[in-house]
């Protein structure tokens, strides 16, 4: 006998809703990627149409979320097992790995000539080797081979300012390597302060993280080393024509803090660490984030300045 | 009362197109900006369509 009812129980639950699409994207990195690169932009000698910018800074931003994208493709095996990412479309089984490929690409491409179009090819060329660096040279190639993810990995993550400029400008100045140096630099003390207390997390992964590899004590030097390389750029800028006496203001305040964190950092070791339950680490982690958003800020001020001024 | 009962997928599957309407209309509304802003920045407006055009030609010099 057969069955005409129309009740055949299937399983619908695992379809994706609109905001599994967009996080997809990291939505969460990409407001880093939009604050830097929008500084980039502005704080550039050169002044743009307010559309223009609006839409180099809105194609820079996909072209971040494409990269994301194409990340959560490859690392939907690494995202499985660790409780911070496991809930993630891919991993969640709610959007197919082949899903965010083809929109990781499909992004790619069009955020690469839309910039192009908008602004120049030579910012459209940079942020086609962004998303390449990271999706390819990181995702791919890196971040399972070497404990030096998290630098290289910050490369990639430090492009947008310089994406920015070279949207205003067409070329390539001292101020926006500069800008590119003290993300780079920032990254690793950054992410290895979350690392110091997240460590079950990187280790059920296998993802050869430093914590893993050289071990605690060896983490927290090389935090405290970034961190002493990291101040020098963050004063230089400040010296440069981006800069002025309130970023340098900032700039000092919050470097001699971000130092203190490190060498506190350093100078522990674990039991005094789980003795607290890691809140000289929280602690750092969180000024961290705060660090390069009042850094940018800064630049940000500065422009302002200037262009009242002018 | 409807026909058909409503799921929590149709609620889902229109959301999702709701969603990907309102990006391509973004997406147009951009791309129609950005040609506003080129124009007013003094991009070629004028542009060879097959006809004969005085402007365009460029005048001789003995």
């Amino acid at each position: 006998m057969s069955d005409l009812s129309t009740q055949t129980p299937v399983d619908f639950e695992g379809e994706a809703r609109f905001g599994d699409y967009i996080a997809l994207l990291k939505p969460r990195v990409m407001s880093l990627v939009v604050f830097t690169a929008l500084v980039g932009l502005l704080v550039a000698p050169v002044p743009v149409d307010p559309m223009i910018g609006f839409t180099a800074i809105l194609f820079i931003a996909l072209g971040a979320g494409a990269s994301g994208a194409l990340n959560m493709w490859y690392d939907a095996d690494i995202d499985a097992v660790m409780r911070r990412t496991r809930s993630r479309p891919v991993p969640a089984g709610r959007v197919t790995p082949s899903e965010a490929l083809q929109i990781g690409m499909g992004l790619s491409v069009l955020s690469v000539v839309m910039l192009g179009l908008a602004t120049n090819w030579a910012a459209a060329g940079l942020l086609a080797f962004t998303i390449f660096f990271y999706a390819v040279v990181y995702t791919i190639w890196l971040k399972r081979r070497t404990p030096q993810n998290i630098v290289i990995g910050g490369a990639a993550g430090a492009f947008p300012p310089l994406v920015g400029w070279m949207a205003a400008t067409g070329g390539i100045a001292l101020e926006p390597v500069l800008m590119f140096a003290l993300i780079f630099l920032w990254t690793p003390p950054h992410f290895w302060a979350l690392a110091l207390f997240m460590k079950s997390d990187y280790d059920t992964a296998r993802v050869p993280m430093l914590t893993v590899t050289h071990g605690r004590a060896e983490t927290r030097r090389q935090v405290l080393l970034y961190t002493i390389a990291l101040m020098p750029v963050a004063i230089w800028l400040g010296f440069t024509s981006v800069g002025g006496p309130i970023y340098l203001a900032v700039a000092a305040l919050t470097n001699l803090w971000f130092l203190v964190g490190a060498w506190r950092i350093w100078r522990r070791d674990e039991t005094a660490a789980e003795a607290d339950s890691y809140a000289v680490e929280k602690r750092v982690f969180r000024f961290s984030l705060l660090y390069i958003f009042v850094h940018f800020g800064a630049l940000l001020a500065e422009a302002t300045l200037r262009a009242a001024g002018a | 009362m409807p026909l058909t009962e409503t799921h929590d997928l149709h609620r889902r599957r229109f959301g999702r197109n709701v969603g990907v309407a309102l990006c391509l209309l973004g997406f147009c509304a951009v791309v129609f900006g950005l040609t506003i802003a080129k124009i007013r920045q003094g991009s070629e407006m004028e542009a060879f369509d097959h006809a004969a055009r005085p402007s365009l030609t460029v005048e001789e010099t003995e």
